[in-house]
Order: structure tokens, then C-alpha cells, then sequence
């Protein structure tokens, strides 16, 4: 048996195992994000959002924040996923079936980064599918859409796996979420267009990664986005270089794996 | 099953060093051969390195220097084809708890790039092999401790490996399930793997194996046969059960008799010296003995020996 078809099946394994898990604990992965999305549409889209008027170009306020809810939704449940299921593999040492296997690390590294995608994109169909019980959407570039989605994952899922790597107990993959997530997704242009702002901040929004990820999604449902979504993929897919190297670099060394 | 007919060494491990980010210095420097088709036996006291060796062995623990090779296939530079031909059953329970063995197995062969219909039939045969079957699709969480052990040989057996590493598999398991997990391992070393043991159970090691490796503080203070090592014990100890031990006990030619209580009496003597001697005092002071036996296992004996002669005397290279 070649290498790559050992490998291609390795990946098929942990892709597999991963979507399992998924599913296994359903109530966990994808029921949360379903209700809390459900609030924000409640709560900011209908109740204060009717108060609002139009948004650029003659948007409702629920169908401006639908596409950055979205968004927040695949790449928390794709970080969450990755950095707990990873974590989770390590506190309980049944990594190490992976790592003496003669397996490559990019199939590691692929196969968690797959199955995080995954549960991002169902989270992310489910949200747009309650939030066409509260607004109509019509999806204006569907490859650009996809692609956004795509990448958006792929760098919090690759960002995920970092975080567990180093994590040394479960509070470490809590940490990044709360004080580095959580704040850089809501300033990131889900609930309003940084045009609104002054400047400087309207110049430090322009160095958070969350903006042009929303801003490429919102291009690809609504047709509209602060900033030109050329440069949005160009800033997603230098953070899958940066990202991908990184993660594959510690995965060479062994760092906080192998002694 | 692979069967061992190269010549080729099952391992080399050559000057392998290892020395921990904190200073400790697990192995100095470290060579053994283990010979295909062998029942290895490592043995140390804890903390002697075994583990560490173990894990630079299946690629956890990087060395600082030196190499191993696998059949000719080296760790350090080839590593994922090495890996191959490896099966590890480690010392720390190692598998998701919230997993089904049967999904365990399978997955274990999927990392090895082996097909999932192969994979779904090796795990049926080896859970069965190991009477694990009738527990394939509880959660592992939910096995005993011998059932967990005996899923981590089966999960090791998933790649049929040439050369299978058990580090203390029966570690906390009871007699009837260790003798199930000895006919298992002895059944697949006659088949042509090559098995390399860690054990505390030193009568287990005896009765496995053929050559053995004693490792204490990083390096190797005896390498040899069983047989050859067991030759070298030159005093035994027999308990000898009796109806009625006098208080002052009467004197044999070459022997070192002690009374331990009212039936029990213990006898050292040469391995060289005749039984005879001591039945006839018996016979002659009226002692009568209702049974007899070892008082310790004789590779247990050695074994320590080994390792207190090791921390009394400096090693040459603590010296150099």
C-alpha cells in the first residue's frame, strides 16, 4: 500500500470519527448555536432591528446582521470543536494512537481542520435556515459565499488546533474564546458597517481578521461589504499559509505531544 | 501473519540517550538486539528508563542521540515506514473512553491505512481472541480493568505488527485473565512476531521469555538469555512447611536453617547442594514437612541482586 493511500484512508478515518462525534453529541454541537442565533434574531432583528430603518442600500437591519451571525456561528462551533475534540484527544492520551501510527502530520492536521469545517457549515446552513423564518434572503455571489465560508472555517479551525496544542488543561481552550474571540467577532462588523465609526477605530477595525471574513460573507448573501473583497480573501488565505505552517511546524516538533 | 524469516534484527538500539528538558538523564546511552521471531523480556525498577525507551521506540518520546532500527528500518529517519511494523500496548490506558472498542480497533487500522472491511474483520477476530466481542459495542468506559487491557492489546494487533511492544500489560489484572493474556501474546510469538515485554510480574517474564534486558538508572546492567541469566543464581531459598518446627533447630552440612513460627521453616542453601541431606536431619529430628517451595521466584532473586549490585557499586561511566 502506498503512502498516500495510507494516508487518504488515515484522513477518511479521523474525518469520520470526528463527524461522529458531531452527531454523538448533537445536543452540545449543534443545538446551542441554533438557539442562540434564534435570540439574536428575536432580540436584535425583530425587536430593536424593526426600530432601526434601513441599512446601506436598503437592507432591514435583520437581513444586515443575518449573513455576521452567520459567520460568528461557523467559526466559533468551528474553533469550539477543533480545540475541545483535540484537547480532548490529548487529556485523555488517545492522540498518541495517532501519533505512533505511521500516519503524515498534514493528515492530522486535515483530517481535525475537516471535521471542524464540517460542524461550521451545518451550523452555518442552520442558522441561515431559521433565519429565513424571520427575513426572506436571496444569495447574490453563492461561490463567493461558499468560499468565504470555506476559508473563515479553515482559519479558526486551524487557529483551534494551535490553541489545543498548547492547552495544558481545559481552561487554556476557554481563555482564547473568551478574551480574544469573543471580543474580535463582535467588533468585527457583525452588528454594524465600520463605516459608522470615526476614525481611529474605523482604522483599527481594518486589523481584525473577523471583518474581512464577515465582510466576504455579507459581499456573497447581500452584495455589500466594507471592505473590497479582493483584499478580504487575499487577508483570509495569508492567515491559512500563516496558520497552516504553524500548526504543522508544532506538529513536527512534537510540541506539547511528544517529550 | 507476518512470519520473521529474515535475519534481519527485529531491533537495533543503538547508543540511544535520552535527556529530559528538566536535566534527568533517562538513558545513557543504550544498545541492545533484539533477534526476529524473539519473546523479549525489559525489565528495570520504575523510573530504571524502560518507559522512556519504549516511547522513543514507537516515536512519543524524541532521543537525544542515537538511533533505533526497526527491521533495518531506522526511527529517526524513516520514521513513518518503522511505525509500520510496530504495535505498542502502553503502560497508561490510552484509548477514548467514550468510544466503542469495536469503533476503536477500526479506527486504529484506518491510522495504519488499512481498508475498513479489512479493519471491521481483523477487530472482530482479535476482540474474540481476547473475549472481548460480547463488549464491542458497549462504551470502553464501561469495560473492567482487564477488559480495558485486553482492548489495548487488541487495538495493537489491528496493523499486525512484526514486532509488538507490550509495556506492563498486566498491570493490575488477576491470575485467570494474565494467563488468557500469556496464552495470547505466546500464540501470536509463535506465529512469528517478535514480542518485547515489560513486566513487574517477574514469574511472567521467566516463564515468556527467552532473552532478556535488565535496565536500571538509563543503562543496561545485564543482557543475555533466561537460561543463562537463571544459571547464575547460586543460592535459593526454600519455605518448608512443617506439623511442628522445634525452637532450637538441628544443624545441616551447608545449609542456613530458620524458623519463621510454629510450622514454618525456611532453608538456604547452594542451587548445587542435594535435598536429600536436609529430608534426613528432618527425618532424623522427627520434623515432619507436609509441603515445600520456592521462597521467592528465582529471576525475582537475580533481579534484585542485579539492581542493588548496580546502586552500591558506581558504574564505569560515573566513575569515568
Amino acid at each position: 500500500m502506498s503512502n498516500l493511500s495510507g494516508n487518504l484512508i488515515a484522513l477518511h478515518t479521523i474525518v469520520r470519527r470526528e463527524i461522529v462525534r458531531i452527531m454523538r453529541i448533537w445536543t452540545q454541537t449543534l443545538i446551542p448555536p441554533a438557539i442562540t442565533m434564534t435570540l439574536y434574531f428575536v432580540i436584535f432583528g425583530k425587536l430593536i432591528g424593526s426600530r432601526i430603518g434601513t441599512i446601506q442600500g436598503g437592507f432591514t437591519y435583520m437581513q444586515y446582521i443575518v449573513p455576521g451571525l452567520a459567520m460568528m456561528s461557523i467559526i466559533t462551533n468551528s474553533y469550539g470543536n477543533i480545540s475541545s475534540s483535540f484537547f480532548g484527544a490529548k487529556f485523555q492520551r488517545s492522540v498518541e494512537e495517532m501519533l505512533v501510527s505511521p500516519m503524515s502530520n498534514w493528515v492530522i492536521l486535515l483530517g481535525y481542520v475537516t471535521g471542524a469545517v464540517a460542524r461550521g457549515l451545518v451550523v452555518g446552513v442552520l442558522v441561515l435556515v431559521i433565519a429565513l423564518g424571520f427575513t426572506s434572503l436571496h444569495i447574490q455571489h453563492p461561490l463567493i459565499t461558499l468560499l468565504s465560508v470555506l476559508l473563515g472555517a479553515t482559519i479558526f479551525s486551524l487557529a483551534g488546533f494551535v490553541n489545543a496544542i498548547y492547552a495544558k488543561k481545559f481552561d487554556d481552550i476557554a481563555l482564547v474564546p473568551t478574551f480574544v474571540l469573543t471580543p474580535l467577532t463582535y467588533l468585527g462588523g457583525v452588528f454594524y458597517s465600520v463605516s459608522m465609526l470615526g476614525e481611529p477605530w474605523q482604522a483599527i477595525s481594518r486589523v481584525n481578521p473577523i471583518l474581512y471574513m464577515v465582510n466576504a460573507f455579507r459581499y456573497g448573501v447581500l452584495g455589500i461589504s466594507d471592505v473590497q473583497v479582493g483584499v478580504a480573501f487575499a487577508v483570509m488565505l495569508a492567515f491559512v499559509v500563516v496558520l497552516s505552517w504553524l500548526a504543522l511546524n508544532l506538529l513536527r516538533r512534537g510540541v506539547g505531544l511528544r517529550s | 501473519m507476518v512470519q520473521s524469516m529474515s535475519s534481519t534484527p527485529a531491533l537495533v538500539v543503538d547508543n540511544l540517550r535520552k535527556t529530559y528538558g528538566n536535566g534527568v538523564e533517562a538513558l545513557k546511552g543504550v544498545s541492545l538486539t533484539v533477534q526476529p521471531g524473539d519473546f523479549f523480556a525489559l525489565l528495570g525498577p520504575n523510573g530504571a528508563g524502560k518507559s522512556t525507551l519504549i516511547g522513543i521506540l514507537s516515536s512519543l518520546v524524541n532521543s537525544t542521540s542515537g538511533d533505533a532500527e526497526v527491521f533495518g528500518v531506522s526511527v529517526n529517519k524513516r520514521r513513518n515506514e518503522a511505525m509500520k511494523l510496530i504495535g505498542l500496548v502502553p503502560q497508561e490506558l490510552n484509548f477514548n473512553q467514550f468510544e466503542k472498542p469495536f469503533d476503536i480497533c477500526v479506527n486504529e487500522a484506518g491510522f495504519y491505512g488499512i481498508p475498513r472491511k479489512i479493519a471491521a474483520e481483523r477487530a472482530e477476530k482479535y476482540l474474540n481472541e481476547l473475549r472481548l466481542w460480547d463488549k464491542a459495542q458497549h462504551q470502553a468506559r464501561m469495560l473492567s480493568g482487564g477488559m480495558k487491557r485486553r482492548l489495548m492489546i487488541a487495538r495493537a494487533m489491528m496493523n499486525e505488527p512484526r514486532l509488538l511492544i507490550l509495556d506492563e500489560p498486566t498491570a493490575g489484572v488477576d491470575i485467570e485473565i494474565r494467563r488468557s493474556m500469556w496464552q495470547f501474546i505466546s500464540g501470536i510469538n509463535a506465529a512469528g512476531t517478535t514480542v518485547i515485554l515489560t513486566t513487574h510480574y517477574l514469574e511472567e517474564a521467566e516463564q515468556l521469555c527467552r532473552n532478556i534486558a535488565i535496565i536500571d538508572h538509563g543503562n543496561i546492567v545485564e543482557n543475555t538469555t533466561m537460561k543463562r541469566l537463571l544459571s547464575k543464581l547460586d543460592v535459593e531459598t526454600f519455605v518448608l512447611d512443617v506439623d511442628n518446627a522445634p525452637s532450637h533447630l538441628p544443624t545441616v552440612p551447608g545449609m542456613t536453617l530458620r524458623r519463621m513460627d510454629e510450622h514454618t521453616i525456611e532453608a538456604e542453601m547452594p542451587r548445587t547442594q542435594a535435598l536429600n541431606t536436609l529430608f534426613e536431619v528432618f527425618s532424623t529430628s522427627g520434623i515432619s514437612v507436609t509441603s515445600m517451595r520456592n521462597k521467592t521466584n528465582r529471576l525475582e532473586e537475580l533481579f534484585v541482586r542485579l539492581v542493588e549490585h548496580g546502586r552500591q557499586e558506581p558504574s564505569k561511566e560515573k566513575v569515568a
